[in-house]
Formats: structure tokens, sequence, C-alpha cells
């Protein structure tokens, strides 16, 4: 630990006080994050999906089902 | 930014980079942390409190920073109509407020020891704390309207307003006779401190400004996909009542 002077309380209470909003502040973004990842993978998992996914995964799934070209 | 405009291909970019930023920011912020408490030397004035200094400073400068960056993506969303420049704004407000809450806190634990006092009505603090109030009004504003849309734009008049108190803040310790120390940074002749306390203080400015940008990139996309998650709800809702009629 570093000698931190006749004032050791305050400087180590301003570092304490700005992990701690930091802290929270990037706990509660990526949570968040997390639960509309979460909510949006539910809602694809029922089959309801945007019109522009629901498009690409039809396109998929059609490309999936044609028969391989026999070439000659 | 024309190419950004679509959410998706926004949407993949952030997922790229985010892992490289969380790495960058968090080596920056321990080498950062490190120069600030184990190598950075007492001040001839004020002693190890200087050491305040390297987390009062950078979150200072990204409260004004995340401001201008709010008044920046109002413009693109009244004039140009961008559609993430509301995204932008909205989430950077609770970011800017953060910081902002910081640059007060740890001046005020400056102040006490220094001036003898944790706060002083001077020029500085009060239109920091006038910024710190302008960022609540923003995220209260957006709460406050529903519709994204119109949210968007009123808290775009209403950041594009308060955009005069950041020069404001800036320019305070020249205007008015201030508690507050004048620029020591960025001023006419260069950086009026000295390299062994520059270096710390630089080195934890641009860790600062990784996390904001960090923290803004995970939170628009959060953002853009709460937009996604509301929109498939309402389409399951209107689908359900269409199957009963």
């Amino acid at each position: 630990m570093p000698d931190l002077g006749q004032h050791a309380a305050f400087i180590i209470a301003a570092y304490a006080a700005t992990f701690v909003a930091i802290a929270a502040l990037a706990f509660f973004i990526v949570e968040d994050d997390r639960k509309q990842h979460r909510l949006l993978a539910e809602l694809e998992a029922r089959g309801i999906r945007r019109r522009s996914a629901r498009g690409l995964s039809e396109a998929r799934t059609k490309s999936a089902r044609k028969p391989a070209r026999k070439r000659t | 930014m024309i190419s950004l405009a679509n959410p998706t291909r926004f949407l993949g970019l952030v997922g790229r980079i985010v892992p490289w930023l969380t790495a960058a920011t968090l080596i920056l912020l321990g080498i950062g942390l490190y120069l600030s408490l184990f190598v950075a030397p007492p001040d001839y004035q004020q002693g190890e409190t200087v050491k305040i200094m390297f987390i009062h400073v950078p979150s200072a400068w990204l409260a004004m920073f995340g401001y201008m960056l709010i008044a920046a993506s109002a413009l693109g969303t009244l004039i140009w109509r961008h559609p993430l420049a509301d995204v932008s704004a909205k989430t950077a407000a609770p970011i800017g407020a953060t910081f902002t809450f910081i640059a007060l806190v740890t001046g005020s634990l400056w102040g006490k020891p220094m001036w003898g006092t944790y706060w002083v009505w001077d020029a500085r603090l009060t239109s920091v704390l006038v910024l710190f109030l302008l960022y609540l009004g923003l995220i209260a504003l957006w709460n406050a309207i529903e519709e994204p849309g119109r949210a968007g734009r009123a808290a775009a008049i209403l950041a594009l307003v308060g955009a005069v108190n950041v020069p404001i803040i800036h320019y305070s310790v020249v205007w008015w006779n201030t508690l507050h120390q004048p620029a020591s940074v960025f001023k006419l002749g260069g950086p009026a401190i000295d390299p062994a306390l520059f270096t710390p203080l630089l080195v934890m400015a641009i860790a600062f400004t990784l996390l904001f940008v960090l923290l803004h990139l995970i939170a628009m996309r959060a953002e853009i996909l709460r937009r996604r998650v509301q929109a498939l709800q309402r389409m399951r809702v209107e689908q359900a009542a269409f199957a009963e009629a």
C-alpha cells in the first residue's frame, strides 16, 4: 500500500467512490444488455421474428431443401 | 456514419469491437492506476492528495465530452434523422451523468483538505452541478415520453439548449474569480504540469475515455435490442388478437 500522507482518508474515499460508481454503471449496462439478448432469444424461439429475419431464415431453408445439381 | 445507420450492421460491428475494447480498457486502467498510486510523486503543495487529480480530471473531461456527444447526436436526430442518433443520445446520458457525479464527489473530497471546504458556489463547481442536473433532466425526459421518436426529438432540443453550459464550464475559471484553479493542461503554451504527473493523468484520461466508449457501445446495443423486443412483443399481441377475432 503506498504512503498516502495525512489526507489518506480523502484519497481512499475518492478512489472508492469512483470504483463503486463505475462498477454500478457497468453492472447495470451489461445486465441490461444480457437481459435484452435473453428476451429476444425467447421470442425468436417461439417463432416470433422480425420480417427481415424471417426472410433470411426462409431463404436459408429453401437453399437447404434444393437438391444438389448433378454435374455432367 | 451512413453505413452504420443500419442497426444490424452496427450490432455486428459492436460485437466484433467489444472484446478488444474491453481488453484495451482493462490494460490501460491497470497501467494508469499503477502509475497514479505507486509511481506519481507527491505535489510540492498538495502532497499525496494530488493522486485525486488522476480520477477527478478525467471524469470532469468525460462529463463535458459526454454532453457534447449528446449534443452532436441531437443534431443527428433533428437534422439528418440518423436512425441511431437518438439511441446514442439516450444511452450516453446515464454514462455522462455518472462521470459528472464522480467529478463532483472527487472534487469535494479533494477540496476539503486543500481548500478547507467540501463545496463552494464558485463558477466552475456551480456550472458542473448544472451539467449534472441537465443530465438528470435528459434522463427524466426520455423516461417520461413513451414513444421513442417523440422522446428523442424532445430530448434533442433540451440537449442543444443545455450545450451552452459546456463552454461556460471550460471558461468559468477565466471569466470569473474562482476558487477552482485555472486550466493546467489545455492552455496556450502547452500543459503546465510536470511530466511525472502529466503521464499518469494522460494514461488515466485515455483509459476512462475507452471505458466511456465501451459502455456506450454496449448500452447502444442493448437499446437497439430493447426496441426490437418491444416491436416483436407488439407483433405477438396483434397476432393473438387477430387469431381470436
